[in-house]
């Protein structure tokens, strides 16, 4: 059975999910097989609730966001066009009451975001598996519950989740430790033969009087000083979930939940990381195959109507979808004109700039090259010009403590830029690595926060730290910078403290944002 | 597919309530809710649950925008959710609610469980009776929705069969219009408690918006526990100043006249309601006083006669709360004191401030009567 009679379109739909699948191999575009399926927006929105995976384990969240979800929906307040899931083949969701327009559109953008999935390099060690293994995820942490209790296992997910964030979104691409076998007992055996080597052979009656056990004491005590004191962790460890893992007193299904939740983490990161791509790549292919081959003049007002309502943007919210798109086809039309390079760079006069012609023609290579290497952080420092941002009325606001006030602060391009930069800058989340597993030689959990010049908030941190505790069971530490001084903040399982320590050096704020 | 969406969301109320719960005391002295009630549920606003994770605060934060504005302008307030693309400090904290919708009956049971309230008893055999419909019959004649399908076959069958239109080798029943039989209802009296709660207030102009603030969450709890206890719930209410009337329950909380006080003058209304439209032998009688307590002084007597002779043996239960005042607190509560000492069916509570809501409303209910 040919993969897209796999869902349950009508034949109407399916005649328009090939015609669009012709069109967007036409323009190039490479994807897996995608599955639609067609579902009413009650079932879409549970969908949606769980992170797109029906089978996803339970948790309050969902429900929760469940609940936002369909009360925003029969309120009339917002409306989930389309969902597609990073797997192959490839899911999306259709949703049924949407008119035929709409479902070619949502269908031509999600091929976009298919083809986004399958060739952008952040998500090439993404588990194409995803459905699959999010579905053995459910049943394993269902299984567990059934053992230990709902209610435990739901605090357990709550105190994980608090430190969902803390994860390295660039170790899937870095070997950063040493891949140690759990089976490989060689280092210990070593050990163990340093100190019976130091034994003379004798028969067991005789053994208290040729190795007598005072002497073999202090040569066991002399081996343990030479042993190298060994670091916990050895370098800072940014995927503190790792951490965890492999240090903290887990019992098994703890150790089991942590991994699943970690595990999801990473699959999710890239999605974040190419927010801004991912939908001005699909919106991008939406619009150039709808407007080239899939409407009909009666469909236009329709069309324009709802492609103009994606793109909408407010002054206070970048729109990624917006961005994105007019992005991608400034690259497209700088290289088709061959506005780049060395001699455009040091061209000086703006209207030569502008009508620059070279007739490169290589936009549509540039950016199908785009889409496969970088990721937003990479793809706003690479292509965000000084035009672009004039020209889209880009602005940096900041938060102005005296009027309780977020104010526009400069429209100048390096501050815009940088701005821009440094929210993208691990998806828009503090860096935070643990440096001390063993902190005051007593055991406790030591985090360092790498400040960049924006606070973290206390009561969140607070209660962030006492979910820590409940992982890790001894006290845990964060040091970080309050009010321009460093500060630790500490959790030892009943107390929270603070330590404001001198003023920070803040020289070295002006960090490289990558 | 197996999907468990409902459990998720059964399991998130069920946390939330026990947010509810965990801070009733804070709820009940906030008026919060008021306003938001239904017909049978009130939606309270509940902060946002939310995982806590290391994230941005507001101190250096800030973001990109898009759009027309000069340097300086204000382009919203942390809450409003500003913020780029993941920008920096985008995610607001605080300012974040959702509503929770909770039965009434539901919220009554946890003020019953947090303030140890004992049920109520109602006051001896007195029952009226009401009507209920029942459908236990049939007729002849009726909506076609509510045809009784197996009688009507069998009237029909039987009406085929006896003028010999049955054939049971082709076994035909076609009813016509005399053979259909419909539901229908009887009118079956059922015996009912019934309470009343007639509050009594004074709007003085030394009663000010913050005391009627106190008196609108009260009641709002003292209503809440009381329609938990009983079938059917009316609610009555009386303003005064140096005169009494009867208002409804918008003036009662909007009125205010500058008079001088003279609580008897309520005291007579409120006797007068009780004989006119609720006679005790059918009524559990609750009255709410609420003053700032400066009576005028030889108005005490008269109230106290009152008191004496048409209210105290009529209602279940009097309460008197005294709210104090900026204007300081009068001595009324002190003299009902003094006349009535340890009376069975007389509660006297002092209210300070908001704080002291929570305990007022355990004095008032906690004597189960």
């Amino acid at each position: 059975m040919p993969l897209n009679q796999l869902g349950n379109l009508t034949p109407e739909l399916a005649a328009v999910q090939a015609e669009v699948e012709e069109y967007a191999r036409g323009h190039g575009l490479d994807f897996f097989p995608t599955i639609f399926e067609l579902i009413d927006a009650d079932r879409l929105n549970e969908i949606a609730a769980r992170g797109g995976f029906p089978t996803r384990y339970p948790h309050w969240r969902f429900g929760m966001e469940y609940e936002q979800l369909s009360k925003g929906y029969h309120y009339g307040l917002q409306k989930i066009y389309e969902m597609v899931i990073n797997n192959d083949p490839c899911y999306a969701y259709l949703m049924r009451c949407n008119g035929l327009v709409d479902q070619k559109l949502v269908m031509a953008h999600v091929y976009g975001h298919c083809d986004f999935f399958k060739n952008n390099h952040w998500f090439s060690k993404t588990n194409r598996k995803m459905m699959d293994e999010v579905a053995n995820h459910g049943t394993r942490i269902r299984r567990i519950m059934d053992e230990v209790g709902v209610e435990e296992v739901e605090n357990f997910i709550d105190a994980c989740l608090s430190i969902e964030d803390l994860i390295d979104i660039h170790a899937p691409f870095i070997q950063r430790q040493e891949t140690k076998d759990r089976y490989d007992f060689s280092m210990e055996k070593k050990e163990k033969d340093s100190l019976e080597s130091q034994r003379f052979e004798a028969k067991s009656y005789m053994d208290r009087f040729i190795n007598p056990p005072e002497a073999m004491k202090k040569v066991e005590e002399s081996t343990e000083e030479e042993s190298p004191v060994r670091q916990l962790p050895e370098h800072p460890e940014r995927d503190v979930m790792l951490f965890l893992l492999q240090n903290a007193p887990l019992n098994a299904w703890q150790a089991s939940v942590l991994e699943i939740i970690r595990d999801e983490t990473y699959y999710f990161a890239p999605q974040a990381q190419t927010k801004i791509m991912n939908e001005g790549w699909a919106s991008y292919w939406h619009s150039t195959i709808m407007i080239r081959q899939g409407l009909t003049s009666a469909d236009v007002v329709n069309y324009c109507d709802h492609h103009s309502g994606t793109m909408a943007s407010s002054p206070t919210q970048l729109n990624p979808y917006k961005v994105g798109i007019e992005l991608f086809r400034d690259i497209e039309d700088r290289w088709n004109r061959g506005a780049f390079g060395r001699e455009y760079e040091e061209c000086d006069d703006d209207a030569k700039r502008r009508n620059w012609n070279a007739d490169a023609g290589l936009g549509r290579e540039k950016i199908f090259e785009v889409r496969r290497i970088h990721n937003d952080l990479t793809f706003i420092d690479e292509f965000l010009t000084l035009e672009f941002v004039r020209e889209h009325k880009f602005f940096r606001f900041g938060y102005d403590p005296g009027n309780d006030v977020y104010e526009i602060e400069s429209r100048e391009f390096p501050k815009v830029k940088q701005q821009l930069l440094e929210s993208l800058t691990n998806r828009g989340r503090p860096l935070i690595a643990v440096v001390d597993g063993n902190y005051k030689n007593r055991g406790e959990l030591y985090l360092e926060h790498d400040y960049s010049g924006v606070e973290l908030q206390l009561d969140y941190a607070r209660d962030t730290l006492e979910n820590l505790y409940r992982l890790w069971n001894r006290p845990v530490h964060i040091q970080t910078v309050l009010e321009d001084s460093q500060a630790v903040v500490s959790f030892d399982g009943s107390d929270h403290s603070l330590k404001t320590g001198e003023p920070a050096d803040l020289d070295d704020d002006s960090e490289d944002a990558a | 597919m197996l999907m468990d969406i409902e459990r998720d969301q059964r399991r998130f109320k069920q946390i939330v309530r026990g947010r509810i719960r965990e801070n009733l005391r804070k709820y009940i002295t906030h008026g919060e809710m008021i306003g938001r009630k239904g017909k049978e549920v009130v939606s309270i606003p509940v902060p946002k649950l939310d995982v806590p994770r290391f994230r941005f605060g507001k101190n250096g934060s800030g973001g990109v925008g898009q759009g027309e504005g000069e340097i300086g302008q204000p382009i919203g307030k942390p809450g409003d959710d500003p913020g780029a693309a993941g920008g920096a400090g985008s995610e607001p904290g605080d300012g974040h609610f959702m509503e929770v919708e909770v039965a009434l009956e539901e919220l009554a049971a946890m003020l019953g469980d947090e303030l140890e309230l004992p049920r109520i008893e109602p006051k001896g055999t007195a029952n009226i009776t009401s009507e209920k419909s029942k459908y236990n019959t049939i007729r002849q004649t009726g909506p076609e929705s509510l045809r009784h399908f197996k009688r009507t076959y069998l009237s029909a069958l039987r009406r085929q069969i006896s003028t010999g239109t049955y054939q049971p080798d082709d076994p035909y029943v076609v009813p016509v219009k005399s053979d259909k039989q419909y539901r229908s209802w009887n009118d079956v009296p059922k015996p009912e408690v019934n309470a009343v709660v007639i509050y009594l207030m004074d709007v003085s102009g030394s009663m000010t918006d913050d005391q009627k603030e106190i008196v609108r969450t009260e009641a709002f709890w003292i209503d809440t526990w009381l329609a938990s206890q009983y079938q059917g719930l009316e609610t009555r209410y009386i303003i005064h100043d140096a005169v009494a009337k009867e208002v409804d329950e918008h003036t009662f909380y909007h009125t205010r006249e500058s008079g001088g006080t003279r609580i008897s003058s309520a005291y007579k209304v409120c006797a007068e309601l009780v004989k006119k439209s609720f006679p005790v032998e059918d009524w559990n009688i609750y009255c709410f006083q609420f003053s700032d307590g400066d009576n005028w002084g030889d108005d005490n007597r008269e109230a106290f006669d009152l008191l004496s002779e048409k209210l105290l043996p009529t209602a279940n239960l009097f309460c008197y709360g005294q709210v104090e005042s900026p204007y300081g607190s009068g001595d009324f509560i002190e003299a009902l004191r003094k006349q009535y000492q340890e009376h069975e069916t007389l509660v006297l509570s002092d209210i300070r401030d908001k704080e002291g809501i929570y305990e007022s409303i355990r004095t008032f209910l906690g004597k189960g009567k």
